[in-house]
């Protein structure tokens, strides 16, 4: 799953680094940015936490349209997460 | 129609929620209340229903909006004087706080915790040196934020026994004059400290009588102040605000979490055999104890939620308390379990004004909670429990004081 992270309204609050700490970090002025490798997509079973987690909303998790195989999991709930698809 | 519950009411029990608060048979997550001007205001108990509306931007925390609701007297005082970063929306919130995010960022708070472990370890050096019994609020609970976040925003630690007496009054004056009062005087003071910082900025001499300690005041100075995209009143307002969140609500979190693990000794028991268990138990003890307990904003426009309709100009208060103790997000709510995952509590809020030092109150906490326990192992009240005095219920919560005892003490 591609993640993108809107730094304009990111707050700084780290919490996604708290949750996923495997996926997220913060960049030297305290901003949430994704760890290499993580930006083409990740499988992290503590991304979709950490989205939720988000205080502004401002981490987006886009399921993959040209998947060949689609999984069950790529439903995410309409609320809180926005769905890019 | 149900008379409205008082907003706010006292705790009966230090570390839970009013019951007061909680909805009553058949009531939802949204009911009215009753403020102290006898003003109504809606009060929000429900998880799911306080994330949407803390994301929802037709919620406002401007205090100057006529039809802002006020908890306490002593607020009133808010509409007159503007309030930085917690009292403003966006786009000037934004603006304040993203000049102070990179300060209190996850990296920038690592680098703090040995400064942090090192300062915790000399305050329990003299509690351990004067030996039992020990006032921990005074000796402990308070000084280890208030040493921290002089060091950080370059205030004179000395200056401690005035600013932490002026916080007092701001937060828990009896009357709005006493509070009006602390506040001119802890701003005349930072007003000073702003211009003895901007004359060592212009080349004036950094020693002597006007030489400060270095930290977040100087930056704002010099990178702010100095290129004109803040005024003096702004770099004031700034420091009174990080100044007074950054010690009082961490002081209440170590004295009222510390008196919550003793009276749970289960917890405290699991705790202590496993100090990796350190990081989670501070996250259930925010959640658990949830200090800052009434977010209050007022709505800009009708909002729909819960079946309820928010008229534009209602007060809303969001009492992060009983959210945190919603069952449909933590099954048994009630119960303190260091070993639960305590995530998505709203203990530091939710939405743009979520803290802004909740990193590094997270490290304060875990620092100060291991320390104090791998240092005083057999640690106990010195008082009966009756006897521990709470903080009212119209400020941020915690204990007037806190006896402890140790050893044969």
């Amino acid at each position: 799953m591609r993640v993108t992270i809107d730094t304009d309204v990111c707050i700084g609050a780290g919490q996604c680094v708290l949750t996923a700490p495997n996926v997220f970090t913060q960049d030297d002025d305290g901003f949430s940015e994704l760890l290499p490798g993580c930006e083409e997509g990740t499988a992290d079973p503590m991304l979709r936490e950490a989205a939720r987690a988000c205080p502004v909303r401002a981490i987006t998790l886009h399921t993959d349209r040209f998947q060949t195989e689609p999984s069950p999991d790529e439903t995410l709930p309409a609320d809180p997460l926005r769905v890019d698809t | 129609m149900a008379q409205a519950a008082p907003f706010p009411q006292d705790r009966t029990c230090p570390y839970h929620p009013p019951t007061g608060y909680r909805p009553s048979g058949g009531q939802g997550p949204l009911n009215r209340v009753t403020l102290y001007d006898n003003s109504q205001a809606w009060l929000v108990t429900g998880h799911a229903e306080a994330q949407a509306l803390l994301t929802d931007s037709r919620l406002s925390a401007d205090r100057q909006h006529p039809a802002f609701p006020m908890i306490a007297p002593r607020f009133e005082l808010s509409r007159r004087e503007p309030l930085a970063l917690l009292g403003v929306d966006d786009p000037l919130h934004n603006k304040q706080r993203r000049m102070l995010i990179p300060t209190f960022g996850v990296k920038q708070v690592a680098a703090m915790r040995p400064r942090i472990q090192h300062i915790v370890d000399g305050l329990l050096d003299a509690v351990i040196a004067q030996g039992p019994p020990v006032e921990l609020v005074s000796a402990f609970a308070l000084p280890v934020p208030s040493i921290v976040i002089c060091e950080l925003l370059g205030v004179p630690y000395a200056d401690h026994d005035f600013f932490e007496e002026a916080s007092r009054r701001i937060l828990r004056g009896a009357t709005a004059k006493e509070s009006e009062a602390g506040r001119r005087e802890l701003m005349d003071y930072l007003g000073d400290l702003v211009d003895r910082k901007a004359k060592t900025a212009d080349g004036g001499t950094g020693w002597g009588a006007d030489a400060t300690p270095e930290g977040v005041i100087d930056e704002l100075v010099r990178e702010r102040l100095s290129a004109g995209s803040l005024d003096r009143d702004d770099v004031v307002r700034l420091a009174l605000i990080l100044l007074i969140a950054g010690h009082e609500t961490t002081a209440n979190m170590i004295s009222l979490g510390t008196f919550t693990l003793l009276e749970h000794p289960d917890q405290l028991a699991a705790l202590r055999a496993d100090p990796d268990l350190t990081r989670a138990a501070v996250e259930e003890l925010l959640r658990f104890l949830s200090i800052a307990d009434g977010l209050v904003r007022v709505a800009t426009e009708d909002i729909e939620v819960a079946g309820q309709t928010i008229r534009a100009d209602e007060g809303v208060v969001l009492t992060a308390a009983t959210i945190n103790r919603d069952t449909a997000v933590y099954p048994d709510a009630d119960d303190l379990d260091v070993r639960r995952s305590a995530r998505h509590h709203l203990a530091f809020g939710f939405g743009i004004h979520q803290c802004l030092g909740q990193n590094l109150a997270r490290a304060e906490l875990e620092i100060a909670f291991q320390s104090l326990l791998a240092r005083l192992p057999d640690l106990r009240l010195a008082v009966p429990v009756e006897e521990i005095r709470m903080k009212p219920g119209d400020t941020i919560q915690g204990l007037v004081d806190l006896p402890v005892t140790w050893g044969r003490g």
